[in-house]
C-alpha cells in the first residue's frame, strides 16, 4: 500500500449567500502520496482554492474527513491545530498581497519561527533566516529590504522561505507562479522542484495553467463546479482525457508550436450556478454529449477505468 | 508607401521623465503592418509593449510620458504631426484599442448598449436610435443576445464583458485594432471562445491587428507576424513560421525554454537567469547581455544592429554581425 500523507473523504464546503447555499466544494475525494505532487486544475470559481484552504483548515469544512498522517484533523482542537501548522503550510498566489508591507524580508521569514518558538536566541534565529534565504536564492543584502523594493519573483521567494521556515511536510501551493512573468515563472518552478527533492515535500499544486501543471505534477485532478470530474496520472490525463470537460479544457490550451494543431472544442451553454445546484450532472448544460446522455439527472461518481484513471461521467463507456 | 501598407513605425522612442530618473520605455522600434495582417507583440512585464500601443493611439500620459523621436505613419499620414482634433477622429474610428482588463475598461453606470452606441454616435452620422440599433447588431455579432442591450456591465461574466469591449472597438469597423492582452484575464475555455471570435471577425472585416501578449501560445493561434520586445527594443521580428521554427535571438530561445511544453517531457525548465533590467538604468551595449548565456565583453560595449538573416526575419544580436562567435541553439 502506498504511503498516503493526506486523504480527503467526501469533503464539502458550503457558503451561505443571500441567494442560498453556494456549494463551493461538493463531495470531493482524493489522496496524495508522500513526496508526490497532486495538481488541481479548473477554471475560476470551480472551488480549487477553497479545497486547498479547507484541507489546511484555514476554512472550516461543512462535512467530510481530512486525514493527515493517519489522523482526522477535522477533529483537532486549537492546541493540536497550532502544532499541525508546522507540518502543513501554504504558498499564496499573490506575492504582492501576502507579504506585510511594513515588515522587512528577515522579519517576514523569522515570524513563524518566533511564533512557534523554534529558535533559542537571536543569533540562532538570524542564522536560520539567512539559511532559508540561501535555500530559496535570495541574496544576503536583501535582509533589511521591504517587499515593495522587490520584484514579483523575489517576493514569491520570500513567501516560499516563510513557508519552509517551519519544516513542513505538506504544502498547498495556490497558483504560486500565476502572477509572475514566464522567465521568472520557470525559475520559481525549478526552485520548488529542487526543494521537493531535497526536503521530501508533498505538494498540492493548485493552478489554472495546464502546461505548468503537467510539467509539475505526478497526478492531476480536474475540478468543475466544486466536484472532481477526472483524476489520473499526469501523462495519462494528457494522453487520454476522457471526461468531455477535460477534453474541452485541454483542447483550449494555446500551444506555442505550429505543429500538432488540435481542433478546439468550444463549449457552449451557460455555466450551472453553484448556488443551490439542481441534483444531477453539473456539466450537463455545457456538455456536447448531453443530448445522448439518458442519465443527466443523477450525479455521476468517479469510477476507475484502469491505470489509476478515474472519471465521473455517465457516458464514460461510450467516450473511451 | 505601398498600397497595402497600413502602418509604418520608424525609430519610435518613448520616455517617461520622472523625478526618480528617465524611464526609457520604448527605444527606437520599427514596425510595419499591412492591411489585414496580424502582428503579435510579445514580451514580459516592462518590455514596453503597452507603451508602444498607447504611443500609436497618442494616449501617452504627458507628463511624465514623452514621445522623443520617430514617425508613426498610418495610411500615409504621420500621426505624430496632426492636430489633436484630427487624431480624435481617428481614435475609436480607424484605430481602436481593446484594453487588458475588461472588468475596469467598461463604465459601470452605463448600459452596454449605451457604451457601444456612444462610439458609433461620435464617429458616424447616425442619431441615437440608429446608433442603438447598430449597437444591438454589434452585440449579436460578438455572440451576445441583443435583448441584453440594456444590461449593465456587472450583469455579465468576464468573457462576455470582454466581448462587449470587442464590440465597442469594432463598432466603427476600424482599419487597425490594437488588442492589449485581450484574453489574459480570462479562463482558458473562455479564452478559446474569444480568440475564435477575433479570428472570425478579422477574416470577415479584413482588419489589421496588433496583438499584445506574453503568451506565445496565443500568438501561434492568431498572428501572421511576431515581434519580440525586450527592454523597449524589438530584438527579433519575423513571420510566425520563421519565429517558431527558427528562433534566433537568445532571449526568444529563453522564452521558449521557460514554457513547459505539452508535447514533450522535460525534467527541468530552462529559465532565463537574472531579472528584467531597471528601465531607468538600462545596461550599456546589448540590453540583454547581463542575462545572455552567450554574452561576451563586446556585448557590454557595442549596441547590436537589426540584421536581416533571412527574408523578413530580423535579429538584433552581435552574433549575427559576426562579432560574437557562438551558435544559438534550442
Amino acid at each position: 500500500m502506498a504511503d498516503k500523507i493526506l486523504e480527503v473523504k467526501n469533503l464539502k464546503k458550503y457558503f451561505k449567500t443571500p441567494k442560498g447555499m453556494l456549494h463551493a466544494v461538493d463531495g470531493v475525494n482524493f489522496s496524495i502520496e508522500r513526496g508526490k505532487t497532486l495538481g488541481v486544475v479548473g477554471e475560476s470559481g470551480c472551488g480549487k482554492s477553497t479545497t486547498g484552504r479547507v484541507v489546511l483548515r484555514l476554512l472550516e469544512a461543512t462535512d467530510g474527513d481530512i486525514i493527515f498522517e493517519g489522523k482526522n484533523i477535522r477533529m483537532f482542537d486549537k492546541r493540536q491545530l497550532r502544532q499541525l501548522r508546522r507540518e502543513m503550510q501554504i504558498i499564496f498566489q499573490d506575492p504582492f498581497a501576502s507579504l506585510n508591507p511594513r515588515m522587512t524580508v528577515s522579519e517576514i521569514i523569522a515570524e513563524p519561527l518566533i511564533i512557534h518558538g523554534l529558535t533559542k536566541n537571536k543569533k540562532e534565529l538570524d542564522k536560520r533566516v539567512s539559511e532559508l534565504m540561501e535555500i530559496v536564492g535570495l541574496a544576503d543584502r536583501l535582509v533589511n529590504a521591504y517587499p515593495h523594493e522587490l520584484d514579483g519573483g523575489r517576493r514569491q521567494r520570500i513567501g516560499i522561505a516563510r513557508t519552509l521556515s517551519l519544516n513542513p511536510k505538506f504544502i498547498v501551493c495556490d497558483e504560486p507562479v500565476s502572477a509572475l512573468d514566464v522567465s521568472i515563472q520557470a525559475q520559481v518552478l525549478n526552485l520548488m522542484q529542487d526543494l521537493q527533492e531535497e526536503l521530501g515535500l508533498t505538494y498540492m499544486f493548485i493552478t489554472h495553467d495546464l502546461s505548468v501543471v503537467k510539467h509539475f505534477s505526478d497526478e492531476i485532478a480536474v475540478m468543475y463546479l466544486g466536484q472532481l470530474v477526472e483524476k489520473a496520472p499526469a501523462s495519462e490525463l494528457f494522453k487520454n482525457p476522457v471526461h468531455p470537460y477535460t477534453k474541452a479544457l485541454l483542447s483550449a490550451i494555446p500551444v506555442p508550436s505550429l505543429k500538432n494543431k488540435k481542433e478546439r472544442i468550444i463549449l457552449k451553454g451557460e455555466i450551472t450556478s453553484p448556488i443551490n445546484p439542481e441534483p444531477g450532472c453539473r456539466f450537463a448544460k455545457r456538455c456536447p454529449h448531453a443530448d445522448k446522455c439518458t442519465n443527466a439527472n443523477s450525479q455521476p461518481v468517479l469510477e476507475n477505468i484502469g491505470n489509476e484513471h478515474y472519471v465521473a461521467c455517465h457516458m464514460v463507456n461510450k467516450l473511451m | 508607401m505601398s498600397k497595402k501598407e497600413l502602418l509604418k513605425i520608424e525609430d519610435l522612442s518613448i520616455y517617461y521623465i520622472t523625478e526618480d530618473g528617465t524611464v526609457k520605455a520604448v527605444n527606437g522600434i520599427d514596425i510595419k503592418l499591412n492591411k489585414g495582417e496580424t502582428l503579435g507583440l510579445v514580451g514580459e512585464t516592462g518590455a514596453g509593449k503597452t507603451t508602444t500601443a498607447l504611443g500609436i493611439m497618442r494616449l501617452i500620459p504627458n507628463p511624465p510620458g514623452k514621445i522623443m523621436s520617430g514617425k508613426i505613419e498610418f495610411e500615409g499620414k504621420d500621426l505624430l504631426n496632426i492636430p489633436e482634433e484630427e487624431m480624435r477622429m481617428i481614435r475609436g474610428n480607424k484605430i481602436s484599442m481593446i484594453f487588458q482588463d475588461p472588468m475596469t475598461s467598461l463604465n459601470p453606470v452605463m448600459t452596454v448598449g449605451e457604451q457601444i452606441a456612444e462610439v458609433i454616435e461620435i464617429h458616424q452620422d447616425l442619431n441615437k436610435q440608429e446608433a442603438m440599433k447598430k449597437a444591438e447588431e454589434m452585440l449579436e455579432l460578438v455572440g451576445i443576445p441583443a435583448a441584453r442591450v440594456n444590461d449593465y456591465p456587472h450583469q455579465f461574466s468576464g468573457g462576455m464583458k470582454q466581448r462587449v469591449v470587442i464590440a465597442i472597438s469594432l463598432a466603427c469597423n476600424p482599419q487597425l485594432l490594437i488588442a492589449d492582452e485581450p484574453t489574459t484575464a480570462l479562463d482558458v475555455t473562455i479564452q478559446a471562445q474569444v480568440l475564435d471570435l477575433m479570428n472570425n471577425l478579422k477574416e470577415e472585416f479584413n482588419t489589421a491587428m496588433i496583438l499584445i501578449t506574453h503568451d506565445l501560445g496565443v500568438v501561434s493561434e492568431v498572428c501572421d507576424k511576431v515581434a519580440i520586445m525586450y527592454a523597449g527594443e524589438i530584438v527579433e521580428a519575423a513571420s510566425l513560421k520563421q519565429l517558431f521554427e527558427n528562433p534566433r535571438h537568445p532571449y526568444t530561445l529563453g522564452l521558449f525554454g521557460s514554457i513547459p511544453n505539452l508535447d514533450e517531457e522535460v525534467d527541468r525548465l530552462k529559465p532565463i537567469t537574472g531579472l528584467m533590467p531597471d528601465p531607468t538604468n538600462l545596461p550599456t551595449g546589448c540590453k540583454f547581455h547581463p542575462r545572455c548565456p552567450y554574452g561576451t565583453d563586446i556585448c557590454a560595449k557595442q549596441e547590436p544592429k537589426a540584421i536581416e538573416i533571412e527574408d523578413g526575419h530580423k535579429v538584433k544580436c552581435l552574433i549575427y554581425e559576426g562579432l560574437v562567435d557562438a551558435e544559438v541553439k534550442r
